[in-house]
């Protein structure tokens, strides 16, 4: 089933990424935040001895997970629904907003309060029950201020992370009354003060709320929620109704496997040891929280995506954000230039696979890498991020074979001259003497700016360099005169 | 086709890997010379107050960290002798009736419970909702969570802590110091929507 919601790209990645990088205060933001996350995250893992050896537990635990989806799906139905959970099934976002509305709707409730949930952004329920006259609050400090300041997020895990504490601020200090709003001041712990000041009521009075899960064990049927603030614990706990929208590839086959996923997620995440608050509920517990559950297993793309021999292996994905933290062109242009609610090296390959590329722009964003690896170095499930970007590339280009294509032109007629070692040579005089006198303007950098058309689509955003003034051959030539001939 | 049917249907056609086999190298049982040492010290690291003692001294660590003008809520197993040293009024939850989420929400309000796990490495305390513990909402909504921990429930690592607890199916709570959220410029702030005061004593019952 094609993937549909808020995971399409409307504006071509470098278009998007140019508008990005025009503000500043947005690149100071990410860089020091970027900076503190991962440096946090190098510190904790380091202190993990077997850390190498959990990330292949993990990483393999997955790929048995996507060995036997249906499987473990259907043991995940049945555990849950023998302890009191309804589970429904969703192809794509339009039908997962439908179910939760229908359910909503059933409680007679007008407002949800929410639990952070990449599963609810991406299939753009906020706007979907609003549409259904029913308001939904998140709850999560980050998604809150996002909310306020009628944004979206643009990180995974700290969505807010593109403002600093000056504009949270001005954002909370907006629906303040005058006077409170006066005396608030920018220190983190007012600000949080504010949220929890904000939403106590809301906690202690919601009917229904709407979570996703980080984990669903399909041997016992219990959900996992993974947090920090207790905002989700509130969700979880105090409402009648309880609404879990979970992605197909959330569920693990055991509840011992959690062992290796709570190690790995908050170290990856956060950079914590182990994160404040975690839950795990199975189905209804008689006089302790909600008394009724539903659980909605979402597809949108993941079956699709699950086809794809090289590009299946994004769908290990635990969310945890790392391969954002260190990436140099999310570094620069932020999680809003990806267009989707995956956004970062791991949204550069989900987001394209989940809707198939033709979504949108989606088909430009396995190009927003410099493939330099980092990210696959800190997964913590070991998805090779530059396998599956250049793969993408591969068949975005084989999908346009059809077409005259400049490149392809260029490569050919530069695989012509590579095949004879007189057309190489000749080709190389010839460039370094057109060269010459832009290297006397070119000067000390050795590279050019911008070339003229066509050439100039290269130097949108890099250098040209230019040839040296002799090449390795002739210099060894000269040397050794015997040697060569 | 119903959306359940579609969805399988799909996955079966799309799946083309075997399962696989799990290599399970990590550390499952990791050896942590001072035990308690090392799980009061991450405790205090996040912040939580961590208080040691022998059993015989417990009532009055107890009582000491729960103040007598405050009100004190207690689970429905919570073990009597645990609250010989105090004088103020306590509440327990199901004598006569549930207490109300209101009741909890009120100004000073402290909970006391034990746990059913700790974890050395992580400082963390898992409440499992046995008699001890009882519901969830006892230690959310309070903003003070006293939990006693005794040094026999302490294990080195994560996955001996889950192979203790007695049913996986019973709502679990993992706590790893007080509520806390780093959503503005990464900046670690405690207290948050969970209880803002986590104090843990540790009992030497070895």
């Amino acid at each position: 089933m094609t993937g549909t919601g808020r995971i399409t790209a409307a504006l071509p990645f470098p278009v998007a990424a140019r508008r990005q990088l025009a503000d500043g205060q947005l690149r100071d933001n990410l860089r020091r935040a970027t900076r503190t996350i991962r440096d946090r995250r190098a510190r904790t893992v380091a202190q993990v001895p077997d850390w190498e050896a959990l990330r292949a537990a993990g990483t393999a635990i997955k790929d048995d997970v996507l060995g036997r989806l249906p499987e473990l799906l259907e043991q995940f139905e049945a555990a849950a629904g023998a302890a009191g959970a309804q589970v429904h099934w969703a192809r794509d976002a339009a039908e997962a907003c439908a179910v939760v509305t229908d359910l909503v709707r059933a409680t007679g409730a007008d407002e949800v309060v929410k639990v952070k949930s990449m599963a609810t952004q991406e299939i753009g329920l906020n706007e979907a029950l609003a549409a259904a006259g029913i308001s939904a609050v998140e709850t999560d400090l980050a998604e809150l201020i996002v909310q306020l300041a009628g944004d979206t997020p643009s990180h995974i895990l700290v969505p807010a992370i593109h403002y600093n504490r000056r504009q949270i601020r001005d954002i909370l200090a907006a629906g303040l009354p005058a006077a409170d709003a006066a005396r608030l001041t920018d220190d983190p712990a007012v600000l949080a003060e504010v949220a929890r000041y904000r939403l106590r009521q809301r906690f202690l009075t919601a009917r229904v709320a709407v979570c996703g899960a980080n984990f669903a064990v399909a041997e016992t049927g219990s959900l996992v929620v993974v947090e920090s603030e207790g905002n989700g614990r509130m969700c979880l706990t105090l409402p009648e109704t309880l609404i879990c929208v979970v992605g197909v590839e959330k569920v693990v086959p055991t509840f011992t496997d959690l062992e290796v996923f709570l190690q790995l997620l908050p170290a990856s995440a956060t950079g914590e040891r182990m994160n404040p608050y975690t839950s795990v509920w199975t189905g209804v517990r008689p006089g302790d929280g909600p008394r009724s559950v539903h659980v909605v297993l979402l597809d949108n793309g993941r079956s699709d995506t699950l086809a794809d021999r090289v590009g299946r292996q994004a769908l290990r994905c635990i969310r945890c954000s790392a391969c954002l933290n260190v990436c140099p062109v999310y570094e620069q242009v932020g999680g809003h230039a990806y267009g989707s609610t995956y956004p970062g090296p791991i949204g550069a390959i989900l987001s394209p696979q989940l809707t198939g590329p033709d979504g949108g722009a989606n088909r430009t964003l396995p190009y927003a890498s410099t493939l330099c690896g980092a990210c696959y170095d800190v997964c913590p499930v070991r998805i090779n991020i530059p396998e599956v970007l250049v793969h993408l590339r591969q068949v975005g280009v084989d999908a346009r074979r059809d077409r005259p294509s400049p490149e392809r032109a260029a490569l050919r007629a530069m695989s012509w001259v590579m095949r004879d070692r007189r057309r190489y040579r000749a080709a190389l005089r010839a460039a370094r003497r057109g060269a010459a006198p832009l290297r006397r303007v070119g000067g000390r950098r050795g590279g050019v700016r911008r070339l003229p058309w066509p050439l100039s689509a290269w130097t949108t955003a890099r250098d040209a360099p230019l040839p040296p003034g002799q090449t390795f051959g002739e210099w060894w030539a000269g040397r050794n005169p015997e040697a060569h001939r | 086709m119903t959306a359940r049917a579609d969805i399988l249907a799909r996955l079966r056609a799309a799946r083309a890997t075997a399962p696989g086999v799990v290599p399970r190298d990590y550390d499952r049982a990791p050896v942590v010379a001072d035990l308690i040492g090392v799980f009061v010290d991450r405790l205090a690291d996040y912040r939580a107050g961590v208080h040691r003692t022998g059993s015989d001294r417990l009532p009055e660590v107890l009582a000491g960290l729960l103040p007598d003008n405050g009100v004190l809520v207690v689970p429905p197993g919570l073990p009597a002798d645990w609250l010989a040293g105090r004088a103020g009024p306590v509440r327990r939850d199901g004598t006569p009736g549930p207490l109300s989420v209101t009741d909890l929400a009120a100004d000073g309000v402290s909970v006391l419970t034990g746990c059913a796990v700790g974890v050395a490495r992580t400082g963390t305390i898992v409440l499992d909702c046995a008699p001890d513990q009882g519901r969830r909402l006892l230690t959310l909504v309070p903003d003070h969570h006293v939990c006693v921990v005794r040094a026999t429930q302490v294990t080195a690592g994560l996955p001996g802590a889950l192979a203790r607890l007695a049913d996986p199916t019973r709502p679990l709570t993992f706590v790893s110091g007080p509520s806390a959220t780093s959503d503005i410029e990464l900046t670690r702030v405690e207290g948050v929507h969970g209880p803002r005061r986590l104090d843990v004593v540790v009992v030497d019952d070895r």
